[in-house]
């Protein structure tokens, strides 16, 4: 296989989870804050492919995960999409800061 | 539980709670007038409840329904009088509550002291409620006073059917309470509203000492049943100290309701309630109570001799020196109050020197003529619009009633012979003389004296010579307010007879009667106290002739220019101001110290938490911003600082 090691994986994972992180908490879009979410999904996903590959057992269970979280992350990015649509058209508004409701 | 005994007084066995009569006693059915004698009470109280729902609606004619059922008492209160006289007493009990192994029980008793008090106490209820139709007409408060006045009275008789001491202290308190009400019933002037704090405070003062004798005779004796303590204190179960010390406090209670010295201040002030209450409330009704509660329980107090020393001096000391104030007041119902407290004094000196009679009679003869005196001073304050005496003047051509009246009351007061003062205070002088107390009796000798000339001073100054001011549309007051005088003046006359020297001392006779402890029915002094009390009385009139009718004398011959006496006699001895300077002074400054406490320690404590909580509350709710951004950071660095712990401490925490 390749020679790729195991801590490049969760290096690169590590690196994109800390972005939408970051991304998650400081953007003001609320689009690019879903954008930010799926990136920290996606790096779960690669963790998921790593250790279904490097880990103690391998087996094929946790790349099988990773396509299981693909599809649900896809469905969610649909809902969260119509959500902030509907949102929208509520409020026309993207800025989250003006989503406050739930303070009330 | 109900019995009724052939010589004693009813007994509450404790642990019945059903009516059980004692076979073979007196014939029963008779006593249907004293078996029912709670009713008397209720008249009134029902009188009051009746004018406090519809007295708006009845207006004038609210007088109506005081007068029928105070009547209605009254007649009642006779007729069991009148059975009294033949029957035993009757009294009856039932338990009120049980606590443990303690039993409280309420009810009535119909002794001779009593059927003599229901009497007097309804007598002079009925007769003030009709003189008030008058005396209050056109008051646009005229209902309320009635109920006042029903309140009182229900207040005042359920006092005198009392057969134990809690039930006296709950009535005794709602005569305070009436007393409250209707001296303070002008509160719209500020003299009124002073007077009725200061006569409820002042007595409160003295019911604080009542309450504290009444806890530790219960506390000695586990009852507070009047029999079942007289028991317990002839058993010997009650130390003679504790006697003693629950016999003066007890007695602490009398001398406040009775203004006794030195808690005597409120009385005088009470005047600023209308004429009729001084008549009925500050002569001869609740002030009485306290003479009044010393005779019903005078078998405790002849148990210790230095109680009753105690009262004799204190009674022997306020007759003279209210006696000495009244000498100079200008104020007519205030120169009355001060004999009131005078003649009370006369009877706690009586009853200090075990003239158990003597006291009760003279409360009676002082009930009639004291309440005479009253009401004929509220007809002339009626007919002139004025108090002062200063001002009056002449007045007994144009008051053709209430002139002889007042003169009848004012005979009778100053111990004219064949009044019934004369009698009474007779006999107050022979209990002190044979008592053994010789300083004591002149003493009041003396006071005899200045009483029988602060009343003809009084009586000179307002009914001859010339009015000192222009007095438009004098008249007479109208009948329904002058028939009850005639009848208060013929009683004022007549009184006396019922316990002579010459003609047999009947009542005398049946107060004691079964009650070998409370001493002789009649006292036999020397016949040279008769005497004496006759001269010191006629000497008193024609001083008072001297100075105020004929005017031969100064009214300064005494005191000279310097006018130190006078002042300070007018100053009333400076009582009130020796209590502005301590006890009041004092507990302002109590009262500052606390508030002070209050308001910086107290209310700081208070205010301290009450910040912390709301600025905790305050951070809070900024914190809740809606903005998940920020609760996602906060949970991300939280998480962060548990990962960092975590791994500083390799998971433990030590």
């Amino acid at each position: 296989m390749s020679s790729v090691p195991a801590s490049a994986f969760l290096a690169l994972a590590l690196i994109l989870f800390c972005i939408g992180l970051y991304g998650a908490l400081t953007k003001r879009n609320t689009v690019i804050v879903l954008i930010s979410i799926e990136l920290m999904l996606n790096a779960v996903n690669i963790n998921l492919v790593t250790f279904s590959k490097y880990g103690l057992n391998p087996s094929i269970t946790g790349q099988i995960f990773a396509l299981f979280t693909i599809s649900v992350a896809a469905a969610e990015a649909a809902v969260g999409l119509a959500i902030l649509i509907s949102l929208y058209r509520a409020k026309k508004t993207v800025n989250i800061d003006e989503m406050d409701i739930m303070k009330h | 539980m109900g019995l009724s005994t052939k010589t004693g007084r009813c007994q509450a066995l404790l642990g019945f709670d059903k009516i059980r009569v004692v076979p073979g006693t007196a014939r029963r059915g008779i006593v249907i007038m004293m078996e029912n004698a709670w009713l008397i009470p209720l008249f009134p109280l029902l009188s009051f409840l009746i004018l406090l729902l519809f007295g708006k609606r009845l207006k004038e004619a609210s007088a109506y329904v005081g007068i029928l059922f105070t009547l209605a008492s009254l007649v009642y209160s006779i007729l069991v009088l009148f059975e009294r006289f033949s029957e035993p007493t009757y009294g009856t009990n039932f338990e009120w509550l049980t606590i443990g192994d303690i039993h409280l029980t309420a009810g009535f008793e119909v002794n001779q002291l009593n059927a003599l008090m229901l009497v007097i106490v309804s007598l002079v209820s009925f007769l003030v409620h009709t003189y008030s139709k008058g005396y209050m007409n056109g008051d646009e408060r005229f209902p309320v006073f009635y109920a006042y006045l029903g309140l009182f009275t229900f207040a005042m008789l359920g006092l005198v059917i009392s057969p134990n001491l809690l039930q006296t202290y709950i009535f005794w308190e709602l005569v305070g309470v009436g007393s409250f009400l209707l001296i303070g019933f002008y509160f719209y002037k500020e003299e009124a509203k002073a007077a009725a704090k200061k006569a409820f405070i002042m007595t409160r003062i003295g019911d604080v000492g009542l309450f504290i004798g009444m806890i530790l005779l219960f506390w000695q004796t586990k009852s507070f049943e009047y029999s079942e303590i007289f028991k317990a204190v002839d058993a010997g179960a009650v130390s003679g100290t504790m006697i003693t010390l629950t016999a003066i406090l007890i007695f602490i209670g009398a001398v406040g309701k009775s203004g006794q010295f030195p808690l005597h201040t409120w009385l005088p002030d009470a005047m600023e309630g209308p004429t009729p209450v001084s008549a009925l409330i500050h002569a001869a009704t609740m002030v009485a109570a306290g003479v009044y509660l010393v005779a019903a329980l005078f078998p405790l107090f002849q148990a210790s001799k230095t109680a009753l020393l105690t009262i004799a001096v204190i009674g022997a000391f306020t007759a003279i020196f209210a006696a000495s104030i009244g000498l100079v007041q200008t104020d007519i119902k205030r120169v009355l109050a001060y004999s009131t407290v005078s003649q009370l004094g006369y009877m706690m000196l009586a009853l200090g020197s075990a003239g158990y009679v003597a006291g009760v009679f003279h409360l009676m003869t002082h009930a009639f003529f004291k309440a005479l005196l009253f009401l004929a001073a509220g007809s002339v304050i009626h007919a002139v619009h004025t108090q002062n005496i200063e001002e009056m003047g002449g007045l007994w051509k144009k008051l053709k009633f209430t002139g002889p009246l007042f003169l009848i009351g004012t005979l009778s007061i100053s111990g004219v012979p064949l009044f019934s003062g004369f009698f009474s205070k007779d006999e107050i002088l022979a209990a002190a003389w044979e008592g053994g107390h010789p300083i004591l009796f002149f003493l009041a000798l003396i006071a005899a004296f200045m009483t029988a000339f602060y009343m003809f001073r009084l009586f000179f100054m307002v009914f001859t010579g010339k009015p000192r001011t222009e007095m438009k549309n004098v008249h007479e007051s109208p009948a329904n307010m002058t028939y009850p005088m005639m009848l208060l003046g013929v009683l004022a006359i007549v009184a006396g007879y019922v316990n002579t020297p010459w003609f047999g001392s009947f009542l005398g006779d049946w107060l004691v009667d079964g009650n070998p402890r409370l001493g002789h029915a009649h006292v036999e002094g020397p016949i040279w106290i008769m005497i004496a009390a006759t001269v010191v009385s006629l000497l008193g009139i024609f001083m008072a002739y001297l100075m105020y009718y004929k005017r031969s004398l100064a009214r300064n011959w005494l005191s000279g220019t310097g006018d130190t006496l006078h002042t300070i006699l007018t100053n009333k001895y400076y009582v009130d101001e020796f209590y502005q300077l301590t006890v009041i002074a004092f507990t302002k400054g109590l009262s500052y110290f606390l508030r002070f406490i209050d308001v910086f320690l107290v209310e700081g404590l208070v205010k301290g938490v009450v910040g912390i909580v709301q600025g905790l509350g305050r951070t809070g709710s900024r914190m809740q911003s809606g903005q998940v951004q920020t609760y996602g950071a906060v949970a991300f660095i939280g998480l962060a600082l548990l990962a960092v712990i975590y791994a500083l401490t390799g998971g433990y925490l030590r």
